[in-house]
């Protein structure tokens, strides 16, 4: 599905991501996780575009990514959402979601005219469905900045999975949430992954990337030291002495 | 009667003028090349009247898309630089298109007179309205059809999809690529719509001026463009034409006994609204307060 292959990334002489390889099959929650400054989410951003990796190759489903221009690689599948909330403030829970349905090919066979200024049905219906699916179903009209945090972090998910995505990256999506919170988001996450959707859960808390990733990689500067399931990785001793500590302290 | 005719053309084309830049506001565009659409509109369609003696809708559909076409392909090179750079590159470009027609002589002449633009001495006899008999309030109303038209359009893209694309662009440009939107294709579609929306101001003005002169398109015009939505706030078209109302139907005419010191009120206007309300005069939360203040019962109901 999506094939990193010796990816690096300089920042001056910063080596921020080294060397790495992983493969995410189709239909896969694939954790990412590390300390501070291990190159996370620097590998979220040059996967889907904001970087240009300084050298190594990002496939997704076989077909080079390239220089593709991030917006492009949206429309190829890859949506996302940010560490830091981005949402349209100004623009109604409605109107982001409307933005960012445009990447579908259905869309793009009505013309140009429809999907610039339109809202079909067809839209309409996915748009409301994407409120179902984030619990907002009764605030499509309130301005995306007036939502509480958690609204928005729900926001940020619909409007990404707008965009209709085969592969969502999602970075650090349970930052400041407690843990009836990260409850639901592990649950949402569930129910993306058995919608088809592959994810790439870049995550500090381990409650969340433990319980649902399939697979977990382990960065520590900018390198990849393990690969394995949840337990395989709780269990490694060079994963501890890089990030996680001493078994009993992960459990904590 | 004739003056308050004059004054509705006068607000009528600035009114278009602001909403020009209204459009590239909404995309987070701040740009000062509006005056130069302006005046390629407005030498345009003069020279086609004029030189060509065409009638006035063919040279003003002409005059739009030309604007359209340059400000089209000011929005290439305008999506490399933003901010204070923009501003800069634009400036830049209204004064390359205003040197230019500075120095076009292109002289014909047409029933024994002479006519057309003559460089330093500008564009004179641009005479089409009174060669054919259109009374003032006929040109008003001629004018104000196309502040309508464009007024409605843009109310109607406002509320569709585009409205919020180029919102959404606007707010942030990281996040709006990150839901499959091409900044080029919206930035450089908002540059072009802005271009001929200036272009048929342009237009316009030349004819009911009568006279181009290419002091009239300094950056002082382009200031003026920008100022409007800066003041009327960007929720709305209506903001721009309130803005414009009370800039050249109070400020300039209304305190028409101050003199030269109506220029020292500008300045400190925009400062003033800058620092106070900073989305403009007719920001969300004022239309939100005007709505309550006229329905007073569904205000109250929203309390509740």
């Amino acid at each position: 599905m999506l094939e990193l292959r010796n990816l690096g990334k300089n920042f001056g002489g910063v080596r921020a991501v080294d060397n790495l390889t992983a493969t995410i099959g189709k239909g896969e929650i694939f954790g990412l996780i590390g300390p501070n400054g291990s190159g996370k989410s620097t590998t979220v951003n040059l996967i889907c575009g904001v970087f240009s990796p300084s050298e190594g190759t990002i496939c997704l489903n076989g077909k080079n990514l390239g220089a593709m221009p991030s917006h492009r690689r949206t429309r190829a599948g890859i949506a996302r959402t940010f560490q830091n909330i981005r949402l349209f403030g100004d623009l109604s829970v409605w109107q982001n979601l409307w933005v960012a349905c445009n990447s579908t090919e259905d869309v793009a066979k009505q013309g140009l005219l429809s999907r610039w200024f339109g809202s079909t049905k067809q839209v309409r219906e996915e748009i409301d469905e994407m409120l179902e699916f984030a619990d907002l179903a009764d605030k499509g009209d309130a301005l995306a900045a007036n939502l509480a945090f958690g609204e928005q972090r729900r926001l940020e998910l619909a409007r990404a999975l707008a965009t209709k995505p085969k592969v969502l990256l999602l970075d650090e999506p349970a930052a400041g949430m407690n843990l009836e919170e990260v409850k639901d988001l592990d649950a949402r996450i569930r129910k993306l992954r058995d919608s088809g959707v592959t994810v790439l859960l870049v995550e500090h808390v381990m409650e969340l990337v433990m319980g649902v990733a399939d697979r977990i990689a382990v960065l520590n500067f900018g390198q990849k030291i393990a690969e394995g399931s949840p337990v395989e990785i709780q269990n490694d001793p060079v994963v501890q002495e890089a990030y996680l500590g001493a078994p009993e302290e992960a459990a904590a | 009667m004739d003056y308050y005719f004059g004054l509705a053309q006068t607000i009528g084309i600035h009114t278009l003028l602001g909403l020009s830049a209204y459009v590239l506001m909404l995309t987070g565009q701040l740009s000062l090349a509006q005056a130069g659409f302006f005046a390629i509109g407005a030498y345009s369609a003069g020279i086609l009247t004029v030189l060509f003696q065409w009638t006035i809708l063919p040279a003003l559909a002409v005059a739009a898309v030309v604007a359209g076409l340059f400000a089209f392909l000011v929005g290439f090179p305008a999506l490399r630089v933003r901010g204070l750079m923009l501003v800069v590159a634009t400036i830049a470009f209204s004064e390359f298109v205003r040197m230019f027609f500075f120095n076009l002589n292109w002289r014909k002449t047409i029933d024994n007179i002479e006519v057309g633009p003559d460089s330093t001495q500008g564009f004179r006899e641009i005479r089409f309205f009174s060669a054919n008999g259109w009374e003032t309030w006929e040109v008003s109303l001629f004018v104000w059809f196309f502040v309508i038209a464009v007024m409605a359009g843009l109310w109607w893209m406002d509320r569709s999809r585009a409205g919020a694309v180029l919102r959404a662009v606007g707010e942030d440009e990281l996040a709006a690529q990150s839901v499959g939107l091409s900044l080029t294709t919206v930035k450089v579609a908002a540059m072009t719509v802005g271009g001929v929306i200036a272009g048929i101001g342009g237009a316009l003005y030349a004819h009911t001026a009568t006279y181009l002169d290419h002091l009239t398109f300094t950056v002082l015009l382009a200031t003026f463009a920008i100022a409007y939505p800066i003041l009327g706030g960007l929720a709305s078209v209506f903001g721009t034409l309130a803005a414009v109302i009370f800039i050249q139907g109070f400020l300039i005419e209304g305190l028409r006994f101050l003199g030269d010191w109506r220029n020292v009120l500008f300045g400190l206007l925009i400062i003033l609204v800058m620092n106070l309300k900073p989305g403009g005069i007719f920001d969300a939360r004022s239309v939100l307060l005007l709505k309550r203040v006229f329905t007073v019962n569904r205000g109250q109901r929203d309390d509740a």
